[in-house]
Order: C-alpha cells, then structure tokens, then sequence
C-alpha cells in the first residue's frame, strides 16, 4: 500500500473545524490569573518610579509586579545561546528601558478585565534617555559578543575577484534594493499559561519549538529540564515570531512562580508588537557585471539590517547572490544598524525571501539591458554545482521546473507587456525561488497495537504545516495501515525529541525519525514471526512473506505482547542538532514563479491576476497540504511585494501601527483563485530518507521581484522600494 | 476606587442562548460576548486574533447573523440567541460548510477557522456566493495569515451547492 504521496485529507480537520482543536490561549486551569503586561511608553530610558495604588484598588487585582518582584534569572541561562533564546535583554531585571513597548510591570487579577483596566491605571514615571532610530543609525558590522545570530552563517563571502570582474564586464548594473520592516502577524497572538507544582513548571505555550522552550526556562531557574514540561498541541501560526523564547515566556513563568498561582498572558496585538520582533528593514546594494551572452562575471550584494541595541540580528540576505547562480566573482557582505527597537528576527522567508527580492530584481534588470528574456538568462546561469562552495547539490531540478512553470503559464507566449484590459495594463514577471534547508536532529517513538492501529509519538507542534498528517502517512507506508489507523501524540514534552518547525526542516527530519521507527516495528514483528525483516511485506494489517501470511493480531497474540514500540531517530553527523544538508552536498530547494499582474496607473493600482510556480523540492509526501502551503507562500509573497511595511516612527521611537487596520495584509479579495501550483518529480536521497526537502518557505521567495519585474513589464516603472503602493506607481 | 471603576464592576444579568442551551450569567458591562463565551462558557472555538474588529477570528452568529463577538458587549445580547462553531455539528455529523472546508484544504493552522466557517455559513444564508469573487469580497472580513484564500472561496462555493441541494431535496 503506498499512502505517502497520496493527497489524503488533514487528519486534524474535524478538530479544527468544531473549535475541538485548543491552543495556547484557551487553556485554562483552576485558580489561574489573567496577566496583562504594562508597556513602556519611551523608547530609551530609565523606569523612576511607578504608582499602582489605582490599579491595586481594582476590584478583582491580585497583584502588579515590577522589577524588584521578579526573580533573577539563573547563571544556567547564559548557556542557551541566542537564538533559541530570542533575545538576551529580559526586561524587568532592572529599571533600563531600551525599546518603546517593554514591559515594566505585570498586573495580575482574577479575571481578564479588571487587568486590563488596572494595567491602564498604572502610572509611570521615566527619566528618558536621547534614542536612535535604527533606519538611520551608521551601518556596522556585526558584533559576534552581541548574540549568536551572527554566527549562523557567513557575514563576508569572498570569491575571485568581484570588483575587477564587473569593471572589466561589459554589461554592468548598480542598484540599490530596499524593504521596509514586516510584523509576521501570525493570527494567533502569543499566548502562555504558566503553572508551578512545587519546583515543576507546566507551561501551555504558543511555540514552533517545544524542547527549546523547556530548556530555556530551566535554566532561567537553574532546574533540570525534566522539572519542565511545555504542551503545545496546535499553535496558531508561527510564521517565525513563535520559534524561539521571547521574554513574555519568561516573565509568565516568573510570575507564576512569584505568586505561587497559575498565571495565563494572552498577548494583545498591540503588545504582540513590543514582544516579538520583525523581519527587519534593510537595504540590498547590488552590483553585477555580465558578457555579452548573458553569463555574469562578476556580483557583489551587500546588505544593512536594522536590529536592536542589545543584539545583533544578521538578515542574510545576500545569500542568494552566492547561491542562486553560475558566478565565479562574488563578494557578500552583511552589516547592522543599531537603534532602541525590539530585537528583529526571522521571518517566513528568512534570509532568502529579502535577498531574492533584491537579486531576482536586479536579474531582470539586468536581462532587459540584455536585450534577452529573464528566463534565458537564468538559464545561461544556472548553477550546476554550490556557487560557494563547488559542491554538488543534493539534488536539483530547476531546469524542469522552469520548463513546468514556463508552460503553465505560457511564458513564451505571454502578452507583450503593457497590453490593455480596459483600464488595466498588463505585465508579465517572474523569478527565482530557492531556499537554504536545514536539517535537525529527531526522535520519534511509534507503537503498534494487535487490532492494527498505531501510535506515532514526537514532541513536534503543528503550525499548520500539517505533520500530524503526513507523519501518519509515513508511519503508515511503513506497516501497511490506512493512515485513519495511526493516531498522532505531539505537542508535549513528555514525548520522544523533536526538532522544531522552522527552517522548512520538519518534514524531512522528524518525518525520518517516525519512519526509522516504524520500520524498527515491522523489523521486529517480522522476527517475531521468525522472518527475514526484508522478505516481507505489511499490507491490512497483516504481515506476509511470499506466500505466507499473518495477522498483526496474531504475531503479537502468539507472542503474548499487546504492543510493539519502537524508537527511531534522525541523527546529524557529529550529533549536531542542526545543519544545512550532508557534508559535500549542499541542500536547497528550488523553483521559479511566474506572475501576470494588472497596473492602472491612473490610479496607481495594482493587482494579481494569476501565478504559477513550480517547484522542485524533493519527494512530495501529501499533494495536498503542499499545494496549500505553496499557494500560502505566494500569498505571503504577494502581501511583501505589494502590502506589507510596519514603519518605525522616527520621533516617536515607535511602531507607527501596532495592528491590523494600519497595517494591510492580503484578504481573500485580493487573491484570484488563478494560482497553479507544481511539483517535479525528485528524491532526495541526500537530504534524508524521505527524499523529501522542505516547502515552507520556499513557496514566499522570488514572489516580490516577480511582481515588481511584471509592474515593470506592464508601465515600464522600476520600483525598488518594498511594498509597490500607489504612491510609488504614481510619483514615477 | 475611583467612580469609575465602580460602574464597570457592577453587574448585570444577561440571558441568552448558546449552540441552543440558555444560559443566565451576571457579567459585568464591559464583558465583551467573545470573553463571555471563551471565559465563562469555556467555548474556546471562538478566537481572539486582534479584539478590535480587525480579524474575524471571533465571528460568531447572533440571531442569526455575522458578528465579531469582541466588537458586541456581553450585555446587549440578552435576550438572543448565539451559534458558534461548535453548535454546528448535529449528533457527531459535521455540517456541509465544516466538510467543505476539509476537503478543499481551507485552513492549515485552523486559528482563523472558527471566524471562516461561521462567516461563511452567513455568506451562503446572505446569498453572496454568486460568483467567486462575490464569495472572497463578502468573506474578506476573515483574515487567514497561512493565506488558505482560494481553498476557502472554494469551500464556501462547495457548501453553497451542497447546502441548496439538500434544501432541494
Ligand atoms: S478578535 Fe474580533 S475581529 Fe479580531
Ligand atoms: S488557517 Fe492559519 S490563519 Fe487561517
């Protein structure tokens, strides 16, 4: 029976459509209290004194905590590097205010609305400090003691000769791309129920990571991390503001802790703002030099991001220039600007979302000076092997992705662009898709009872992405169950390791863990019937080899076993917990969206009329759920291309729109149902033994330069600066 | 206290329906019927993406229409009567729209799909579902950040026919 692959449908559904499904905000415990966190209201400064005495006063007000109430955190926690740790400034340890939006007291009541009205009350007092906005602070380069981010990749990239090569060549092309700061807005706000027994701590949390979270708040109170159990069985949307510890998480459990009650803080959107960084502002510098043919000689990109004033938070967005083509001159350099703003971080699609956009820009930029179709020229470009390391790549397939794409949507035979449609101008765009995979260390357990049903346990949180689905679908490849038989435990702790959800990496890692162990489980119930594990089959529930046949029920029966359990995991060389393909083979995926976009620039609107992409990005194990996650990706690509800035008020020192009134992102009128979404047929051996790679992000890259070399293509305006409004669209 | 503080505290009876049960609850006035519902009643299908109107994550039926539950005071609803997403299944058996909405892939974290599904049971009953992009106009009330746009419009045009059919029939 082959039930991988096959497009069956969400396991979880009857759960989240009867409101069965909980996550972290509608937990509830007896004798819990309703947090609500007290902003600071400057951006820079120190907190001089605060008056509760009103909010006390409230009817309902248990407590309001303020720094000298919490506890210390524990030496343990400079151990956990940053990230996972979000950030290494905790407010309220002292009385320093380093961004607009910190918290500096946490009331705590019986029920929500008193805390709400009595954190309203509260008064504080602040000697302000001079503070810098960050857009426009000096950029630098990072500083490796500030945080770990840094160190995630390579800050400066050098290869050949890229100054001399784009001199010498006779095409050449100088831009300068920018993207302004984006809220990941997931729909769920971050939420956390936080409960002490004795000196274990139990906390209900939004994340996209669960032993993370658990090893992070033991050490905040330098406890074992058996003393720490985080459930978190749907978590509604992670986007990456949920992937690593933010201080709310900690404050919560402080609090709980200090008052010896279950504390429950359900963030607001507003306070969503303060808490949870960005992906940030930055700025791309392009330079690039081609022959004649089209073939580039030489690229330089280098990129500025605006982070905090507590840690460095890098953006990579110049890592598609040393990955995406045939190059041998490349020069990558990424640099910082420091200023009072809560510590950026990553968002869907991390570092090659901003720098597709930038380099995907520039590309066709560079093919209309050409004289040659955007498509030609990245396919005189192609990158065979690792433009920076030389490597092989695990596997790739974009060729027959651009050949899918181009037919799907008839590229060769699209309109010319500017072509009329009433008031609309039409444009055609496209560009590349790809996006670094990681891989991470698993585990999984998977039980398989006499009746025939199974029982898939890891500790990995569903976001959305749909594991709970397609792990059942592997479990049940494995031992010839329909997946309705296999039933999936996640979201706690207390089971078997997982990594976490990000990075497009969980399908491919836990997903290997569940199938070693599933395999583990036939390998034994075939020895229990005193047969070579490899000379059977299991299909319905029975196990078979050649003609033999028997049912689960009676290998186990005869046994006098209940169940068979077996572990399995994804093991990384060197047992690392991470890292971005096997040595010597390089992991990415691939792929190319092709949109046609409408511009009337009378009125400066623009809209999509349709995309197709195509993708190559390993074996597809649910078409299904892909299709959904890619059709999603290019929405997220469409809301950065054309909607999406959060802007940092320069005399204010604060978010200009803390909401999502002020804020646009797509709604369902601003999304044709013309979206095609396709897959080439691959397997990467390399990556895993899925031969799957990941697809989360992959499908939110390349989107926004598609549509600014479309809008191009439709009014022939150039449009460097994110998003393509219709200021921008009229003042050209 | 200041006098404030006392007139928000004070309480006052409201009686209502909920998924078909009554219920009679002191609240005080400023309870929102989203925090009723999520709070009191432990009908946590309702979700609170932004509680100003701005998401339609808590889009629950009051008499029979659309709402969002965190713009309505817990107060004025007395007297009526509420549906949320957990009143629609009838005896373990999902409701057209809730089956639409698995087969046509129209969610992938399900944060916002309590609000989806209840806005799009009132689009239907409405009638705005004559063409697709009278489905995603009517239904952009509901935010969904994992962006399952066109799978929803597609579910709420599957449910519009299955719903006339078997009112048809
Ligand atoms: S929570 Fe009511 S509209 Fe967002
Ligand atoms: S399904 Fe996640 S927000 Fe809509």
């Amino acid at each position: 029976m082959k039930t991988s692959g096959d497009p069956i449908t969400r396991l979880d559904g009857p759960a989240k459509t009867t409101g069965a499904a909980r996550y972290a905000g509608d937990q509830a415990l007896p004798g819990q209290l309703h947090a609500v966190l007290v902003p600071s209201t400057i951006p820079a400064g120190r907190v001089t004194g605060i008056d509760a005495r009103a909010a006390l006063a409230t009817p309902g007000v248990v407590r309001v905590l303020t720094a000298s109430d919490m506890t210390r955190v524990h030496p343990d926690l400079d151990k956990i590097t940053c990230p996972p740790l979000a950030t290494r400034f905790l407010p309220m340890q002292g009385d320093q205010v380093l961004y607009e939006g910190q918290p500096v007291a946490i009331v705590l009541a019986e029920r929500l609305e008193p805390a709400e009205a009595a954190a309203a009350a509260i008064r504080v007092c602040y000697q302000r400090d001079a503070f810098t906005p960050p857009e426009t602070a000096p950029a630098e380069p990072p500083d490796p003691a500030k945080g770990d981010y840094s160190k995630s990749s390579a800050v400066t990239f050098q290869k050949g000769d890229a100054a001399a090569a784009i001199a010498a060549a006779p095409v050449r092309l100088a831009a300068r791309y920018t993207q302004p700061s984006r809220h990941a807005n997931p729909m769920e706000p971050s939420a956390i129920l936080a409960a002490w027994e004795g000196d274990r701590l139990t906390v209900y949390d939004a994340v996209q990571h669960l032993p993370a979270v658990q090893g992070a708040l033991a050490a905040v109170f330098g406890l074992g991390a058996d003393k720490v159990r985080v459930v978190s069985p749907h978590t509604g949307g992670g986007f990456g503001a949920k992937a690593f510890i933010w201080p709310h998480e900690i404050l919560t459990a402080m609090a709980a802790r200090v008052v010896g009650r279950p504390v429950k803080l359900a963030l607001s959107r507003q306070h969503m703002h303060a808490m949870v960084g960005p992906q940030p502002q930055m700025t791309h510098d392009l330079e690039l030099g081609a022959r004649p043919d089209g073939r580039l000689a030489g690229l330089t990109h280098a990129t500025a991001n605006i982070t905090s004033v507590t840690d460095d938070y890098v953006e990579f967005g110049a890592i598609p220039s040393r990955a995406f083509y045939a190059c041998d001159n490349i020069t990558t350099d990424h640099r910082v600007r420091r200023g009072h703003v809560t510590l950026p971080t990553f968002m869907r699609s991390p570092w090659d979302g901003p720098g597709s956009w930038a380099l995907g820009s520039a590309m066709d930029e560079l093919a209309r000076r050409l004289g040659v179709d955007p498509l030609d020229l990245r396919l005189a470009n192609h990158a065979d092997t690792d433009p920076e390391s030389g490597q092989p790549w695990s596997s790739k397939k974009l060729r027959e992705a651009y050949e899918e794409g181009a037919r799907r949507f008839g590229w060769r035979e699209r309109p010319r662009g500017g072509t009329r449609d009433g008031h609309w101008r039409i444009g055609c765009g496209m560009a590349d898709c790809s996006q670094g995979q990681a891989r991470f260390h698993s585990t999984a357990r998977v039980r398989l009872a006499a009746e025939g049903a199974a029982v898939v346990e890891s500790s990995f949180c569903d976001i959305g992405t749909g594991p709970a689905t397609v792990f059942a679908q592997v479990a049940a490849e494995a031992l010839g169950l329909d997946p309705r038989q296999v039933t999936v435990r996640s979201g706690d702790t207390d089971l078997p390791y997982s990594g976490p959800t990000y990075g497009s990496g969980t399908t491919l890692s836990t997903g290997a863990a569940v199938q070693r162990a599933a395999e583990r489980v036939r390998g034994r119930l075939a020895a229990l019937a005193g047969w070579a594990p490899e000379e059977t089959t299991m299909r319905e529930g029975r196990i078979t080899r050649a003609n033999e046949s028997r049912t689960i029920q009676e290998v186990l029966g005869a046994a006098g076993l209940p169940e068979l359990s077996s572990d399995g995991a994804f093991d990384l060389p060197g047992g690392a917990p991470v890292d971005m393909g096997e040595a010597g083979a390089p992991a990415r995926t691939f792929g190319a969206i092709f949109v046609e976009v409408g511009v009337d620039p009378e009125l400066g609107l623009l809209r999509l009329r349709r995309a197709v992409g195509a993708y190559s990005a390993g074996r597809i194990l649910n078409p299904r759920t892909a299709r959904s996650q890619m059709i999603g990706g290019i929405i997220w690509g469409w809301g950065m291309a054309a909607m999406e800035a959060s802007h940092y008020e320069p005399k204010l020192g604060r978010w200009l729109s803390k909401d999502l009134a002020g804020v646009a992102i797509p709604v369902n009128a601003d999304i044709p149902p013309e979206i095609e979404v396709a897959f080439v047929e691959e397997f990467d051996a390399r990556s895993g033994p899925l031969g799957a790679k990941g697809i989360g992000e992959l499908g939110a890259t390349g989107v926004a330069a598609a549509v600014a070399n479309a809008v191009y293509d439709a009014i022939g305006i150039r449009v460097r600066d994110l998003p393509i409004t219709p200021d921008k669209l009229l003042a050209a | 206290m200041c006098p404030e503080e006392t007139r928000f505290s004070a309480r006052c009876l409201v009686r209502l329906t909920v998924n078909g049960q009554s219920h009679e609850l002191e609240v005080e006035p400023r309870v929102t019927l989203l925090d009723l519902l999520r709070e009191r009643l432990q009908l946590t299908g309702a979700k609170k993406g932004c509680n100003r109107g701005e998401c339609g994550a808590c889009t629950v039926l009051l008499d029979g229409r659309r709402v969002n539950a965190c713009l309505v005071l817990a107060a004025s609803a007395e007297g009526c009567a509420v549906t949320t997403v957990e009143g629609l299944a009838q005896d373990g058996r999902l409701h057209p729209v809730q089956q639409a909405f698995i087969e046509h892939d129209a969610f992938q974290c399900g944060f916002c799909t309590s609000g989806q599904i209840m806005s799009a049971l009132a689009c239907i009953t409405e009638g705005h579902t004559g063409s697709n992009a009278e489905i995603r106009e009517w239904m952009s009330g509901n935010l969904c950040r994992c962006a399952a746009y066109p799978q929803i419009a597609e579910a709420v045009a599957a449910a519009a026919r299955d719903m006339s059919a078997s009112e048809a029939a």
